[in-house]
């Protein structure tokens, strides 16, 4: 570096800052917030009217090609004993909880990816290999996915599961809303099973008139809330529930969408690459200037 | 009257009693790792559903990461406020960044369920995802401190090849002229190097901002990259005291100190700005409270902040301390330590899942290749300086006149 003189250090810098300046005109269109469809889908569950016979469990295996035990045996309730999650082998599963007001008739959940309207998920993926689609769904791109599991870390909902005895290829497993279903026309095999129509499907903004609805009817069947109509921003599953819902095992949250606070630092520290390009303009400065004194030193 | 430091490679046996210890921990290493890549991840870590991430990469990604700051506070001092004194400790510490970088890409391989794509972010991008900042960042630094390496590796071989025939001529030439190059432009790759270290130090901590409140509400703040940037700053110093004496000690050399006090006393501000920034956050989100209860969190906290540091920090305000080499030692590695325990609180002790029916504490495997892999990396470090020009020795033969130039410069 010490033949280096100051000419070459101004042409090189001057290349750089003109190569960099070329960046932010690429990196805008990247961050182009995705649009949220008016006529996306959803889902709401009557967490009354479930009767918990977990056939859902068992279409949704049947659905996703997942190893499932024959239909009947799911008529089994001790499993209820211990609360279950999704997991590799079952992306819903159901639990069920005492009901305070009717001790008879216990509250059944079932559990699965809520779609979140801003996903953690989509906005954490180290690769974007999941994808908030038009009708609400939120997918995970097989091809893309390191393994990373960041996703994992930043759910809400703790929902995606991850196959850990899998040496190759191990897979993200969690609801996919029955995309490939939906996508043909059919409903969600959940929905489609459910002998109680404890699931409703149909557009979001319609479900949430019909729970309001059904809230209003029903005062004193329901608590005054639909989790999932704000929950981190909206979600495309919705719940109504005879009880508190932290009774029935729901993380409190709050109104910000998850990814919220990091996308606002990270677009802060990238405003337009600007922070990093002044900084390394001002380290080259800072840089130029003691050189120079360094030589003026040795010359005297 | 001082004599001229010049790098020189260490004259001395590879192979000690503590040498074979590292290197049986460094095999253990290798077939825990085995089980790993055969019987896939779940077969020999606790990691599950509800602690997807463990000591890999709180230990070997995210301190590894923060315990390289020395490579780019050091290059700032050097190269960039052209401080000549601590010319001395910029190749050791351009070395242990190189090394560490290299382990934080290996450790995340490891921890990749599907590590054979680990170049995928490379094409397929995520502009809102910290990680894939963190990543892309890693893997261009990493790539930087290679080409900063050129110019010692060219010095060691350039004249001195000892290969016959026709390839001598070529190889020389190749040589000779990758080293004028990366001379000549050295000073980009340089200030990237800093730049680049801020971007992905920070971000690191912008990583557990997303997990929202599954993070214990103590290190759970939108500040945390700023807190991880300035902990990385004031860790990279203490880091180069504490291993330029380990291995002053373990190769039987006359530790630098009057570098290292120097250095020292640069590490007390930084320390005390960290701590009021943390205390100040803690303060205004009133997150205080959470210590008047018992448990695994308050009491990590707690440590993290008296160990690592109120105590090295009330330790480096003393000239005492700062001249002595036991204590200077004892102070640099409460700072590290201190560092170390922040990154394990934030990304293990703080993360608790909704749902988490047990907590995750590491299986043998996994510690046994995080041991492993820093046995790896001081046998390689030791190694490097044995045969690279890599640690300043005095050179009784040097004029004052030819002052020893780093990075590969001509003179």
């Amino acid at each position: 570096m010490a033949t280096q003189n100051r000419r070459d250090f101004f042409k090189t810098a001057a290349l750089i800052g003109a190569s960099a300046a070329t960046l932010p005109a690429a990196s805008t269109k990247a961050k182009e917030k995705f649009k949220l469809s008016e006529d996306r889908m959803g889902a709401l569950v009557d967490t009354t009217v479930c009767i918990g016979c977990r056939n859902c469990e068992w279409a949704c295996k049947v659905a996703h090609n997942l190893a499932t035990e024959p239909l009947d045996t799911y008529n089994d309730r001790s499993v209820f004993v211990r609360k279950r999650r999704p997991d590799e082998s079952a992306l819903t599963v159901v639990n069920e909880y005492d009901n305070l007001k009717n001790p008879m008739l216990p509250t059944d959940v079932k559990v699965q990816c809520m779609h979140c309207d801003d996903p953690a998920c989509v906005s954490a993926c180290i690769v974007g290999a999941f994808k908030k689609h038009d009708n609400g769904t939120v997918t995970w791109d097989n091809s893309k996915c390191i393994g990373c599991r960041y996703c994992m870390v930043a759910c809400p909902f703790q929902i995606p599961a991850f196959e850990y005895s899998k040496a190759i290829e191990p897979k993200i497993m969690k609801c996919d809303f029955c995309f490939d279903r939906t996508k043909e026309g059919k409903l969600p095999a959940c929905v489609e099973i459910c002998p109680v129509e404890a699931i409703t499907y149909g557009k979001r903004k319609d479900l949430i008139e019909i729970a309001c609805d059904r809230i209003k009817r029903h005062p004193d069947k329901y608590i005054n809330h639909i989790l999932g109509e704000f929950e981190v921003g909206g979600t495309s599953w919705l719940y109504l529930a005879g009880q508190d819902f932290t009774r029935l095992d729901f993380p409190v949250l709050g109104k910000v969408p998850a990814p919220g606070v990091t996308e606002s630092i990270q677009h802060g520290i990238f405003a337009y690459f600007i922070p990093p390009i002044a900084l390394y303009a001002l380290l080259g400065g800072v840089m130029w200037l003691n050189k120079d004194r360094g030589k003026k030193r040795e010359e005297h | 009257m001082e004599f001229l430091m010049r790098p020189t490679p260490i004259n001395k046996k590879f192979i000690t009693p503590g040498v074979i210890i590292l290197i049986i921990l460094a095999v253990n290493a290798l077939v825990f790792l085995a089980i790993r890549f055969i019987f896939g991840l779940g077969a020999m870590t606790n990691l599950n559903d509800q602690h997807p991430w463990g000591i890999w990469i709180a230990i070997d990604v995210a301190s590894g990461v923060a315990l390289a700051a020395g490579g780019f506070t050091s290059a700032a001092i050097g190269h960039i406020m052209f401080k000549e004194r601590y010319n001395v400790i910029l190749r050791p510490a351009l070395l242990t960044a190189m090394l560490g970088y290299t382990f934080v890409a290996i450790g995340v391989f490891i921890d990749l369920g599907r590590y054979y794509y680990i170049w995928h972010p490379l094409f397929m991008w995520n502009g809102t995802s910290p990680l894939f900042e963190v990543g892309l960042c890693v893997m261009i630094y990493a790539t930087v401190l290679y080409i900063e390496f050129i110019p010692i590796i060219a010095e060691r071989f350039i004249g001195r090849i000892k290969l016959k025939g026709i390839l001598l001529k070529p190889i020389d030439s190749f040589l000779r002229m990758l080293n004028r190059g990366v001379g000549k432009t050295m000073f980009i790759f340089i200030i990237a190097g800093v730049v680049l270290s801020t971007l992905h130090q920070s971000s690191l901590g912008t990583l557990m901002v997303i997990a929202g409140p599954k993070m214990h509400p103590l290190w759970q703040t939108p500040i945390l990259p700023l807190l991880f940037l300035i902990s990385a700053i004031a860790v990279g110093f203490p880091m180069i005291i504490f291993e330029s004496l380990i291995a002053s000690r373990s190769l039987g050399l006359n530790s630098e100190m009057s570098v290292l006090s120097r250095l020292g006393k640069m590490v007390a501000p930084l320390l005390g700005i960290y701590l009021s920034v943390k205390l100040v956050d803690m303060v205004i989100r009133g997150t205080y409270m959470y210590l008047s209860e018992i448990n695994t969190q308050s009491v990590m906290f707690v440590i993290e902040i008296v160990l690592g540091i109120i105590i090295p920090l009330r330790m480096l305000f003393s000239e005492k301390v700062l001249n002595s080499k036991l204590w200077l030692f004892v102070a640099a590695s409460l700072v590290v330590a201190g560092v170390l325990i922040n990154r394990i609180n934030c990304f293990l002790i703080a993360y608790s899942a909704p749902y988490a029916l047990d907590t995750y504490f590491p299986s043998i495997g996994e510690i046994s290749v995080t041991i492993g892999f820093i046995a790896i990396l001081v046998l390689l470090y030791r190694a490097f300086v044995m045969f690279f020009p890599i640690i300043s020795l005095p050179d009784k033969k040097l004029l004052p006149r030819t002052k020893y130039s780093i990075m590969g410069g001509e003179k």
